[in-house]
């Protein structure tokens, strides 16, 4: 569930802006990075939680209006090389800055320890991911549909002109829209602290999962991220008790057959 | 549209270059001769590349899935004995090409934006099978080739094993890419794919299946990526995985944004002035790839056309201001 | 002339969603003559095209071109049957030079798109080609500069080249006057009689510019609010009581 806010952390800054940012996963790996650390100073998760995605929603906001707004109106391939490169900076910055080593956060105590599910004892930090994902998702949805702001940047991203006619400051919202999708995702790092090791593969292994949601659901599309994040993790999961060893190609597999079936993914249209 | 441009001047330009290489190659240090032999053969890996990115207009982040497929079929093949080292490197060449053909098929029916994250995932994908697939691809450790079995070469022997001969090996099948490239982007279909980049729409309404262009396009990339990648191998006497990473797909986006994808050689220079950085920065700090994020994102604001690029629009300018 | 229409629309609609764009369009297009499409700002027209053309599939309704069904088919299925377009917003391939803008139709219209070795330099036959055609229309002398340097007016020529390259039997022009200034407006129409006359090109024009219409249109058809209000000869259109008050009353012979 984690991976369904990343992904719309990621199809919300490209249905607005139009911007596929490569570096998403590395936000999602600083959000549990900032966290891990803040924890070392303040013993407290829920603290970590609160803080961490709000400093790397800070950097997100530095690099959108130092570095991606300058390429704004170029080629598309010039946006994705300069968000790739980023990433780049992230990724390593991040492996220079906590090394190589795989670091572990504990879960708060009060979402500690497990409870019987079924035949098997299932974690309780689990089940609190499977509610505050959709949670969240939920509230995000419900804001862009409902919300005067949410209309506002609904707006701006189908006629940006016509948006900055009447008033909107577009490049301001830009940056807030930006700062919300780098945000999302560092809460999805921070919650995810947790429940996986923290090593600076992470932000690898969730940008191509939330590709591959991403393009199987639909760009833009909420319903899309959602359906293909819950595919995907129920896939995943089946896979790890069933395949073993191929267990890792599936998400590509998955990828494969929503290209082969709905090239155009399974809600979206094609921009 | 005389001078530079000229195809006469060019092509004589490039003969003198493989001369002065060849003559090079007898004067140099060894180890002077193996960063050369190391240039050639990513650069020629950056200049497939460019075929589907400054040419189709395409971003690929997987253009490393084929060449470590190039690297493990040539190692596969001399690993069972295979004696003809052209013969692994063609049989690379088709492998990639087999494999971009399919993963291309799914890859072209979406836009430039799906594209470059279907092609980082499927690369991805072609990384974690290399990676795990342990019984044929050797894991995480990779392939070692024990020895390298002599060149064949109009009877006589040409052992490899001498820098000398590697690097005039690679020469030789690089040049013979590049040449290949070169008549390609120079054909009709070359054009074509000109105008895939330039408007994609217009084309399929002049009637061209632009799905089917761009999938000929990704295949002859990946194809010269295996081949890029089949010679590595030899180089290195081995195949890893870490060759097929993402990480690895970035350099030779790097070369060809650092030298230039406007221009055919291009990427070439810029593996030239990648490897200069290299050998700059591995003196100074191990960290590698945050460097060469910091070096891509001023290059992408400020000097989109590369180097190279940059250099050559700058000449034409001053020439346009003085006639 | 060959009794069977050369276009023939049945009933065509398109919506997005609940939002009807256009609906229940029938109209014939015999080979040989023009045809024009006018309407307000808004009533449909890009639309109507987008959907003939294979931009994408209609909602409703059938297409035939030469009596076969071509209905949702994609573009460059289309095009190769003898039905091509231009496009309302110059749609050229601005950095190639303006012989290679030709030179891209000819390439696919002679089945060369995949000749990876021939050399393109050799192809004398289609640069003649490319050239004749860059006669016809008379921009001959700037063949060799980029396209994207030209003057708008004659970007929309290298427009109409492009469409020509394919010796097409039926060319739907969006609107091909656009933003053209008087002289390069009367060179238009002039280039549009011409062709039609000599060469026997069947065109399907859809214009804001009432003179163009009636100047070279020898059947009107006008469309309001997304379905067919009217079709004729100028003759008839001009007197139609509904089409004047479509126009906001009266313009319509003011134009002409």
């Amino acid at each position: 569930m984690l991976l369904f806010l990343i992904s719309v952390g990621l199809t919300t800054v490209f249905g607005v802006m139009g911007v596929l940012n490569f570096a998403h996963g590395s936000f999602f790996m600083l959000g549990a990075y900032m966290c891990m650390q803040i924890m070392h100073i303040i013993p407290s998760f829920w603290i970590g939680l609160i803080v961490g995605p709000l400093l790397v929603a800070l950097l997100g906001i530095i690099i959108e209006r130092f570095l991606l707004r300058k390429v704004y109106g170029r080629e598309v391939a010039f946006q994705l090389l300069l968000t790739f490169a980023i990433l780049l900076v992230l990724d390593d910055g991040v492996r220079l800055i906590w090394g190589p080593a795989y670091h572990v956060v504990e879960a708060p105590a009060l979402l500690a320890g497990v409870f019987p599910l079924f035949d098997k004892s299932y974690p309780v930090y689990r089940l609190f991911l499977v509610i505050a994902g959709p949670t969240i998702g939920l509230d995000l949805w419900s804001f862009f549909r409902f919300s005067k702001w949410g209309k506002i940047i609904r707006s701006a991203s189908s006629d940006g002109e016509m948006a900055q006619g009447i008033g909107i400051r577009v490049p301001l919202l830009f940056t807030l829209v930006f700062a919300l999708g780098t945000w999302l995702a560092a809460v999805g790092g921070a919650l995810a602290a947790p429940h996986q090791s923290l090593a600076p593969s992470m932000g690898e292994r969730i940008i191509i999962e939330s590709f591959i949601v991403v393009v199987s659901g639909g760009m833009g599309s909420f319903p899309g991220a959602f359906i293909g994040a819950l595919v995907l993790g129920l896939f995943e999961s089946f896979g790890t008790v069933f395949l073993g060893r191929v267990q890792m190609a599936i998400p590509y597999i998955l990828l494969a057959v929503v290209l082969l079936i709905r090239p155009y993914g399974l809600f979206g249209k094609e921009v | 549209m005389e001078g530079l441009n000229n195809q006469r001047t060019q092509i004589v330009a490039c003969l003198l270059v493989l001369v002065g290489m060849i003559v090079l190659s007898f004067i140099l240090p060894v180890y002077a001769i193996m960063v050369i032999t190391e240039i050639l053969i990513m650069g020629f890996f950056a200049m497939s590349f460019n075929i589907i990115f400054g040419y189709t207009g395409l971003l690929s982040f997987g253009q490393a899935g084929f060449f470590g497929v190039g690297a493990y079929v040539t190692a596969l093949i001399i690993m069972h004995g295979g004696q003809s080292l052209i013969l692994a490197i063609v049989a690379s060449g088709v492998a990639a090409a087999v494999v971009a053909a399919v993963i291309g098929y799914l890859c072209v029916k979406r836009n430039e934006i799906y594209f470059a994250m279907i092609t980082l995932a499927f690369g991805m994908m072609l990384y974690t099978i290399a990676h795990n697939w342990i019984q044929v691809t050797g894991g995480s450790d990779g392939l070692p080739l024990m020895n390298i079995p002599p060149l064949h070469f109009f009877g006589a022997e040409i052992s490899l094993f001498e820098p000398r001969n590697m690097f005039l090996f690679v020469l030789t099948i690089t040049s013979l890419g590049v040449y290949f490239m070169w008549r390609i982007v120079r054909s009709p279909f070359g054009l074509m794919l000109t105008a895939i980049r330039e408007n994609m729409e217009r084309l399929s309404f002049v009637g061209a299946n632009v799905r089917r262009l761009r999938l000929w396009a990704f295949i002859i990339s990946g194809a010269m990526a295996g081949i890029a990648g089949g010679l590595l191998c030899i180089f290195n006497s081995m195949a890893t995985p870490d060759s097929m990473h993402w990480s690895a797909s970035s350099r030779p986006i790097l070369m060809t944004v650092l030298g230039g994808s406007g221009i055919f050689f291009g990427p070439m220079i810029g593996a030239v002035i990648f490897f200069g950085l290299e050998q700059v920065i591995t003196n100074v700090t191990e960290n590698w790839m945050i460097i060469l994020g910091i070096i891509l994102i001023p290059v992408v604001i400020f000097f989109p056309r590369g180097i190279l690029g940059t250099l050559v629009h700058w000449i034409n300018k001053k020439r346009e201001l003085r006639t | 002339m060959t009794t069977e229409p050369i276009l023939k629309i049945q009933n065509l609609g398109h919506s997005y969603g609940k939002f009807t764009v256009i609906r229940d369009i029938s109209l014939q297009v015999s080979g040989g003559e023009i045809s024009a499409l006018i309407g307000p700002n808004g009533a449909g027209k890009t639309t109507f095209y987008n959907a003939v053309s294979g931009r994408f599939r209609p909602t409703k309704g059938k297409v035939y071109f030469h009596g076969k069904e071509i209905t949702g088919l994609p573009a460059h299925k289309v095009v190769p049957r003898g039905l091509l377009r231009s496009f309302q917003i110059t749609n050229i391939f601005p950095e190639l030079l303006v012989i290679e803008n030709v030179m891209v139709p000819l390439v696919v219209h002679h089945g060369k798109a995949l000749s990876f070795f021939r050399r393109l330099r050799k192809e004398k036959k289609l640069y003649q080609k490319a050239e004749e055609i860059l006669e016809k229309i008379g921009i001959l002398d700037q063949a060799y500069r980029p396209a994207k340097e030209l003057a708008y007016g004659d970007k929309r020529l290298v427009e109409m080249a492009i469409v020509l390259a394919r010796d097409p039997k039926l060319v739907m022009l969006d609107e091909p006057t656009a933003g053209m200034n008087p002289e390069e407006t009367d060179r238009m129409i002039f280039l549009i009689k011409e062709l039609a006359e000599r060469f026997g090109t069947t065109f399907f024009i859809t214009e804001h510019d009432m003179k163009v219409v009636f100047s070279v249109a020898s059947k009107i058809f006008v469309l309001h609010q997304g379905g067919l209000l009217a079709q004729g000869d100028p003759a008839a259109i001009k007197a139609n009581a509904q089409v004047r008050e479509a126009y906001l009353g009266g313009t319509v012979d003011d134009k002409s």
